[in-house]
This record gives C-alpha cells, sequence and structure tokens, in this order.
C-alpha cells in the first residue's frame, strides 16, 4: 500500500508554538542565561561560568532533598497505582450508584492544593483535629512537628488520599472501555477472576496506567504547597523536597544564579526520568504487537 | 533583548541548538529517517538519536563540572564525539 505523506498540517500547530515559545521556551532560555551568571541587576552582573552547577551538585542539603524527593515518589507511585487500580475495579458498572461513587471517589481531585494541606493540617492537630486527637487517646504520641515519621506517613497518607482518584478515574475509564466480548470469552473458558484480571484488564490497562504513572510521577516530584502548608518541611529538614529547597533559594534568598543552576538540574531528571518511563513502556508495547 | 540577560556562551549554547534542529529538519526533507535498531537497546529514528544523544551530553556535563577536576571542554568534547557516534550507529 502506496502512503501519501502530507506534511502540511504540521503548519497548523505553529499558534501553539508561537505560544509554547512565550510560555516554555523563552523563559527556560532566561533560565540558562541567569545560570552562568551572577546577576544583580538589569546593569550589574558577573559571568561565573559554571560554578553555580559545582556548587549545587555538591551541596549536601540539596542532595539529601533529592533523595528525599525520590523516595517520596515511588513510595506514593507504590501505593496509590496498586490502589487505584482496586478501587476502579470495584466501582459499581452502571446505574446511579457508578455516578454517585464516580464523584464520590473524585471530590479530593477538586480540592487545590492549599487547601488539602490546611485540611490535613488542620485533621493532624493534637488538640482538635480529628485524626491527632483520635491517635493520641489511643495512646500513640502523635506529633507531626516533633517526629519525622510522623510526619512522612501524614504527608504520605495525604498524597494518596488526594491522588489516588486520579488513577482510579484513569482506569475505570480503561476498564470500561473493555469490550464484553473479552468477558464472555473469559466465562467460556472457564478462567478465574486473577486470570481475567491478568491477561484482559491489566493488558488493556497499560495507556491509561502509562499516563497516570508519568501524571503522578512528575506531580508527586515537584510536590510544593501540600508538605509546605503542612509541616513547613519540618520537623528540621525531614520533608524539605526539592521545589521547597528550590523556593527558599530563589524567593527567600533571592540567589537567582544558582536557584537557575538548580532548577536546570531538576528539569533535566524530570525530562530524564519521564523519557525513560515513557519509551520503556512503549517499547514493551511495540513488542507485544509485534510477538502477537 | 537586554532583559534575558544574554551571554556569548549561551547565545552560541542556543545557536548551535537551533542549527541542529534546522539542519534534522532538512536532513529528513532530503533523505527521510527510518527507524531502525543500532547498538541501544530500542530502535530509534534519527531525532531519537539526537535526543537521547543531547541529553546524555547534559548530564555528562554536570557529571564532569560537578564532581571531577576536568575542564569542562572535555565534557564537550566528549559529547560531541558521543553524539556522532550515537547519530551513526545507534
Amino acid at each position: 500500500m502506496n502512503k501519501v505523506y502530507d506534511n502540511k498540517a504540521w503548519l497548523l500547530i505553529l499558534p501553539m508554538l508561537a505560544l509554547v515559545a512565550f510560555s516554555a521556551i523563552i523563559p527556560l532560555m532566561t533560565v540558562v542565561n541567569y545560570s552562568v551568571q551572577d546577576v544583580f541587576d538589569a546593569n550589574t552582573r558577573f559571568f561565573t561560568g559554571t560554578e553555580w552547577f559545582v556548587q549545587m551538585l555538591n551541596d549536601p542539603a540539596l542532595q539529601s532533598a533529592l533523595l528525599r524527593q525520590f523516595a517520596f515518589s515511588l513510595t506514593v507511585l507504590c501505593i496509590e497505582v496498586p490502589l487505584g487500580i482496586g478501587i476502579a475495579l470495584l466501582m459499581p458498572k452502571k446505574g446511579w450508584q457508578a455516578s454517585a461513587v464516580l464523584i464520590l471517589v473524585t471530590l479530593p481531585l477538586l480540592i487545590p492544593w492549599n487547601v488539602v494541606g490546611s485540611i490535613w493540617q488542620i485533621f493532624t492537630r493534637g488538640d482538635i483535629g480529628l485524626m491527632g486527637w483520635g491517635l493520641r487517646e489511643l495512646g500513640y504520641e502523635y506529633n507531626i512537628t516533633r517526629s519525622a515519621v510522623d510526619a512522612w506517613g501524614t504527608i504520605i497518607i495525604m498524597d494518596v488520599w488526594h491522588w489516588t482518584p486520579l488513577i482510579a478515574l484513569l482506569c475505570y475509564s480503561g476498564l470500561r472501555s473493555i469490550p464484553e466480548a473479552y468477558y464472555q470469552a473469559a466465562r467460556i473458558d472457564r478462567a478465574s477472576r486473577w486470570a481475567v484480571f491478568r491477561f484482559i484488564q491489566l493488558p488493556k490497562l497499560t495507556n491509561v496506567l502509562v499516563i497516570g504513572v508519568l501524571l503522578r510521577f512528575m506531580h508527586s516530584f515537584m510536590i510544593y504547597a501540600e508538605p509546605f502548608v503542612l509541616t513547613g518541611g519540618g520537623p528540621g529538614s525531614s520533608t524539605t523536597f526539592l521545589s521547597q529547597s528550590l523556593t527558599t533559594m530563589a524567593i527567600g534568598q533571592q540567589d537567582l544564579g544558582p536557584s537557575a543552576a538548580f532548577s536546570l538540574i531538576y528539569f533535566l531528571i524530570i525530562l530524564l526520568v519521564s523519557w525513560v518511563f515513557y519509551t520503556a513502556i512503549m517499547n514493551m508495547q511495540k513488542d507485544k504487537e509485534g510477538g502477537a | 533583548m537586554e532583559w534575558m540577560v544574554w551571554t556569548l556562551p549561551t547565545t552560541v549554547f542556543f545557536s548551535v541548538i537551533a542549527a541542529m534542529l534546522a539542519g534534522m529538519t532538512v536532513w529528513e526533507v532530503v533523505q527521510p529517517t527510518v527507524e531502525r535498531k543500532g547498538f541501544l537497546p530500542i530502535s530509534t529514528t534519527r531525532g531519537d538519536r539526537l535526543f537521547i544523544g543531547l541529553l546524555s551530553a547534559a548530564y555528562l556535563h554536570l557529571m564532569v563540572v560537578g564532581f571531577t577536576p576536568l575542564s569542562i571542554w572535555w565534557a564537550l568534547a566528549g559529547s560531541v564525539l558521543w553524539l556522532l557516534v550515537l547519530i551513526r550507529w545507534g
């Protein structure tokens, strides 16, 4: 079959390209410019070369923030993805129950980050918060401002509460798109519930899960407002994630050069992980199609 | 463009990137890329290999600058060599 390639349609994305140039490309170029200079004001600036990069890469506080960030992102992914799939499998398929459950499940997604932080801040207070007070009454000395374990646990539960619905929602829509014939065939084969999940539902969910995991990774890697409101990065620096370190540096101390260098490193990490992940999943699919 | 606080190195950097993209476009028009499998574990198009090359060049520069006493020019030389190898055999 002879395919005729007509690339004229690419011209249609030109307006979008112009928009992206102003919203992303030019600002990013400015960041690159700042990262090699020490800028005081419009007229006073010094070229520093790679100095900021050397400083940022060897900063122990940033290195530990990076490790914490990875630990956090991996933890929430490991909890949210299986949990989201589980919830999606349990959700009713039709009738008014389906709509009702859908709304209930999606509710946390509608709450802004800062508000989520405030809700949990109050929820976990020892004197008036239901969770904080309840845990204390049960005999556990729960205090997110003193114990790093408590702070970590709470931030993870908060993120799971806020974002598992996204995975559940994506999986739910993925599950709905599986034709009934697949299930009928499975029943004829007397396939077990597990076999149906493993060989019908999970493969059909791959696409939505790729999107879900990518979104969740990027979101959680850039998390800022929720832990900032909840713990302020403490106790000590035990819940200070990358974006908060960056904000402290860029806004608090006005160190534009170092924070530009740091932003670029941050950006490169997100770019690499997202690309590796996307490529890996896409190739898995290609192999499967090639083999079948 | 003064507000963007350009310096000579960053100007050269972005000009080279822009030239690369323009060059790749011309190359694509003259001779469209074919997806193939080289020494990389995945099959790639020419543009994929350029992206991989640039991304790994960024990391190479960071590693060399941050954790070795070597000059950044070694990183640049290594990256150019790596990019050429990648485009040809990757």
